[in-house]
């Protein structure tokens, strides 16, 4: 696929402290990339470089080979929905919508994107009318009207309640297909991530840690920040530790097999807690034989919990597949 | 540097320039020259502190800086004791008419001081209705012998400033009194808390601040007090006084000025310590508090009811004492009633004219005044262009706050009315470009924006900054200019604290008297003027008539705003209604 954005060498800091170092990315025509990462990790900061409402220290933004590091927002064609939504309060939905269209069929326009969201139903409403929900595709539909070259998304989802997430988040990523837009999205929610988009771009501390497809991403974690971030990891240090170098393996709980029966190469462990959650259990397992080895937590389905049926301290048994156990040594997957 | 010339050339830019340049000249720059004033003699040399010595080691002048203190501590913690007790009533009690009371507070706000001071007259001045009644009531026993406590002199400039202070505070105590959490109640409740106790540990710490702020505002508003000692001060000598002497009397402008600096010192250190006391101050109120709701008590809520009728009718006593002079033939001795005082024909002041006149620069002043404020708060809070002119500006609006008005309008004078200027170190002369507008009507539109700027302003910022920030992104993103987002969303979002505005503006300009005092012209008087100049010329009931004129037009320019503006301000509730 063809590169549509390329990030260059982008740096820039407030005070002495450095948001981005030396950020280098490409974004892809008609992909979904999210910027995956903390609080405080740069994401936000590198978006707002990429609308062009920061200007970075070092480094440029290149467009089909033309450099808009410092081109104003408004000529780089983007459109961008922010957190808070900022819709115009005083203006209908349809209003706020066709803010940005210019000259004839601008209300033909606004109301397309309404419709787009789902909305033409309450286009005649103000904001203050309309649910959290409505008011971001609201401003989706107002980002979409100037049918932008990109969509730029600044954590769009993050002030909403949990099930109109889950809907938002589906009904952005099929209109996104649908329109086959190249879209750039901010947030600090890994499942968020896991399941919008096309390939993450995972930050911390200013830099890019890791980037790829979300499988990839969660299934190879490249150090143990990102697989700490991205799901539930077990790190287990070696039993018998080579001096000068930090190793660990690490195995993420749905990996690992729990039976209440021993056989060869099972390791014994003893149930310190569980806890329901909903579609699995999760149980809490310190291993016997070794002392110091960190409590390990596994995740077993009710049909499996069932027949363990564990009681405090009862002795289980668990299979760790070597398919399955990530490598790090000074903390980077080897 | 590129950049920084590129920011220069912007439209924005140059108006955030313009706008530095134009404070910088109407608030610094006189001030400054002020200041100077009074360290040089007649002929423009350095004296230093000369003239505040010479003014500080004469016994009678010295005299009036204790008398000033002395008067304005008394009024203030009076006003600022009923006030309380009258903003707890109708915040923390169970009371019926509420509303009535809130605006009867707030009545003399409308009012010159002039006014209050005249209505005492006439209640307690030698011909006072209360003093001859008092009299003949003590006739048997005292056998005619004289009033004990005179009324001319501190008592009647202490009485008249307590009801000049009186709605300032009790709206500042109304507000921090509403500023609680009823969670704090509920909880002192279950845990035992007699009510003295929750008056103690949860409401006074609340209004903490909002005590000493209005202690120090009413201190600061009986300091620099003109109208209320020029009226009923009579040999009783306060600082307001001496500067009008001194500039007025004897024209010795760099004594004026001295005082002048003498009149700033505690408005300065107020402002000062505001600043201080505003960073240390934690928000004791967060989104997610829960507004106070009163529990009925019989016997309080009786007595605070009581009260609060007390100091209501006290405030109707004064209006309708006013109007009785007005429109009473010749008090005491003739009292058919008729309008002939309200001709102005026969007495000094500028006649009815006067009165116009002060109509036409207050709405001046609120139009002007608005057409400035606003794009100023709106530069200096949304745009990002020359950090330091934006903070300078703001700091500069914020300056008139502790300038009093007599203080400005001398000022003025030197800025408007010196045909040169020498400026220091260089030693070069200049001509000043702007003696031309010295008495206009332009330059006493231009002292009152500057006197009443501040709270216009802070409001306009407060208003501007409660919108989302990233407004100004979207529609910049979008590709909307600066100007048509100003004039389609943030000013109709803004529109009642714009109306707000212009009413502050027309209100107190057609009030004031202190800063215009010095600027009129003969040809081009104001009606407040006209009440000094008739009072001092002893036509007391015609200076009740323009008085009464004055609040006249105030109370009904009030209630057409509130009947024309109730459509917006009910419009941008349900915008901002979240």
């Amino acid at each position: 696929m063809e590169t549509i954005l390329s990030v260059q060498g982008i740096c820039k800091s407030f005070g002495i402290h450095r948001v981005l170092d030396h950020i280098d990315i490409d974004i892809l025509k008609g992909e979904f990339l999210c910027l995956l990462g903390p609080s405080g990790c740069g994401k936000t900061t590198l978006l707002r470089v990429i609308a062009g409402l920061e200007c970075p220290d070092n480094g440029r933004v290149m467009r089909d080979g033309a450099n808009i590091t410092f081109m104003e927002p408004s000529k780089r064609g983007f459109g961008i929905v922010f957190q808070s939504y900022a819709l115009f309060p005083n203006l209908t939905a349809i209003q706020n919508a066709g803010y940005g269209v210019k000259g004839k069929g601008a209300g033909k326009k606004a109301a397309e994107a309404l419709a787009l969201v789902g909305l033409s139903h309450e286009s005649g409403k103000y904001p203050a009318q309309l649910s959290g929900g409505q008011q971001q595709r609201v401003a989706l539909a107002r980002a979409l009207a100037v049918s932008p070259d990109i969509l730029l998304l600044d954590e769009p989802l993050s002030a909403l309640d949990a099930k109109v997430r889950a809907k938002l988040r589906a009904d952005i990523r099929a209109l996104q297909r649908e329109l086959g837009i190249t879209t750039i999205m901010v947030t600090h929610d890994q499942e968020e991530a896991l399941t919008m988009s096309d390939r993450i771009a995972l930050m911390d501390n200013g830099i890019i840690v890791q980037t790829g497809s979300p499988q990839d991403v969660y299934d190879r974690p490249v150090n143990s920040f990102a697989a700490d971030f991205i799901g539930m990891i077990n790190f287990m240090p070696d039993a018998e530790p080579t001096p000068g170098i930090r190793h660990m393996s690490a195995i993420r709980p749905e990996h690992i097999h729990v039976f209440s029966d021993n056989s060869a190469g099972r390791i014994g462990v003893q149930v310190r807690n569980w806890e329901f959650r909903g579609s699995f259990y999760r149980l809490y397992l310190e291993p016997e034989t070794r002392n110091g080895f960190p409590i390990l937590a596994a995740d077993v389905s009710p049909n499996i919990m069932k027949t363990l049926s564990p009681s405090a301290n009862q002795k289980l048994y668990l299979e760790m597949p070597d398919e399955r156990i990530l490598s790090y040594r000074d903390g980077s997957l080897t | 540097m590129p950049r920084l010339l590129k920011s220069a050339f912007s439209a924005q830019g140059i108006l955030i320039l313009v706008m530095a340049v134009l404070l910088g000249s109407t608030v610094l720059l006189p001030t400054a020259i002020l200041f100077s004033k009074a360290f040089t003699d007649s002929s423009g040399n350095w004296i230093g502190a000369v003239n505040l010595i010479a003014y500080l080691s004469e016994p009678h002048l010295l005299k009036s800086v204790t008398n000033t203190f002395i008067v304005s501590s008394i009024s203030s913690v009076i006003a600022v004791s009923l006030a309380f007790a009258y903003a707890y009533a109708l915040s923390r009690c169970v009371i019926p008419a509420k509303r009535f009371f809130r605006y009867a507070a707030i009545v003399p706000l409308f009012a010159p001081t002039m006014m209050h001071a005249i209505a005492l007259i006439y209640l307690f001045g030698n011909k006072g209705i209360v003093s001859m009644l008092f009299l003949k009531l003590s006739e048997p026993f005292l056998h005619g012998a004289p009033i004990p406590l005179s009324i001319y002199g501190p008592v009647g400039i202490v009485a008249s400033q307590i009801i000049y202070t009186f709605p300032q505070v009790f709206l500042i105590l109304s507000i921090s009194l509403s500023m609680t959490d009823n969670r704090l109640y509920e909880a002192a409740e279950t845990l035992g808390a007699s009510r003295f106790r929750q008056f103690i540990t949860v409401t006074l710490p609340s209004v903490k601040y909002g005590l000493i702020n209005s202690v120090i505002v009413g201190f600061i508003m009986g300091f620099t007090d003109f109208g209320s000692a020029k009226v009923i001060g009579g040999n009783f000598n306060v600082l307001a006084t001496d500067i009008y002497k001194h500039v007025i009397g004897q024209q010795n402008m760099s004594m004026g000025a001295t005082v002048g600096i003498l009149l700033l010192v505690p408005s300065v250190a107020a402002f000062i310590i505001d600043r201080v006391i505003e960073k240390r101050q934690n928000a004791l109120v967060t989104s997610r508090s829960v507004p106070y709701r009163p529990i009925a008590h019989t016997v309080r809520d009786k007595v605070f009811f009581a009260y609060c009728t007390g100091i209501a009718f006290v405030i109707a006593m004064f209006l309708v004492i006013v109007a009785v002079a007005a429109l009473v033939r010749v008090w005491p001795y003739r009292l058919d009633l008729t309008l002939a005082h309200f001709s102005f024909d026969r007495v000094a002041g500028g006649g009815f004219s006067s009165f116009v006149n002060s109509v036409i620069v207050s709405a001046a002043s609120a139009v002007a005044g608005v057409a400035l404020c606003f794009p100023f708060a709106y530069l200096v809070e949304k745009c990002q262009l020359f950090p330091w002119a934006r903070r300078f500006s703001y700091f500069m609006a914020l300056v008139p706050l502790a300038l009093p008005g007599l203080v400005i309008g001398l000022s003025f004078i030197f800025m408007f009315n010196t045909p040169q200027f020498v400026i220091p170190l260089l030693d070069v002369t200049v001509n000043n470009p702007l003696t031309f507008m010295y008495g206009t009507p332009a330059i006493l539109v231009i002292s009152n924006i500057v006197h009443f700027m501040s709270v216009p302003f802070i409001s306009a910022t407060s208003r501007l900054r409660s919108f989302d920030g990233e407004i100004e992104n979207v529609s910049e993103s979008l590709g909307v200019s600066r100007l048509r987002t100003f004039s389609r969303i943030t000013l109709p979002m803004s529109l009642p604290a714009v109306f707000d505005m212009a009413s502050y503006f027309f209100i107190n300009s057609m009030v004031t008297v202190s800063a215009v005092i010095f600027l009129y012209s003969p040809h081009f008087r104001l009606a407040s003027v006209a009440i000094v100049n008739m009072d001092d010329a002893g036509d007391t009931a015609e200076a009740a008539a323009m008085s009464a004129l004055i609040i006249l037009t105030n109370i009904g320019f009030k209630i057409i705003y509130e009947i024309v503006t109730r459509r917006f301000r009910t419009r941008s509730e349900r915008w901002m209604n979240h």
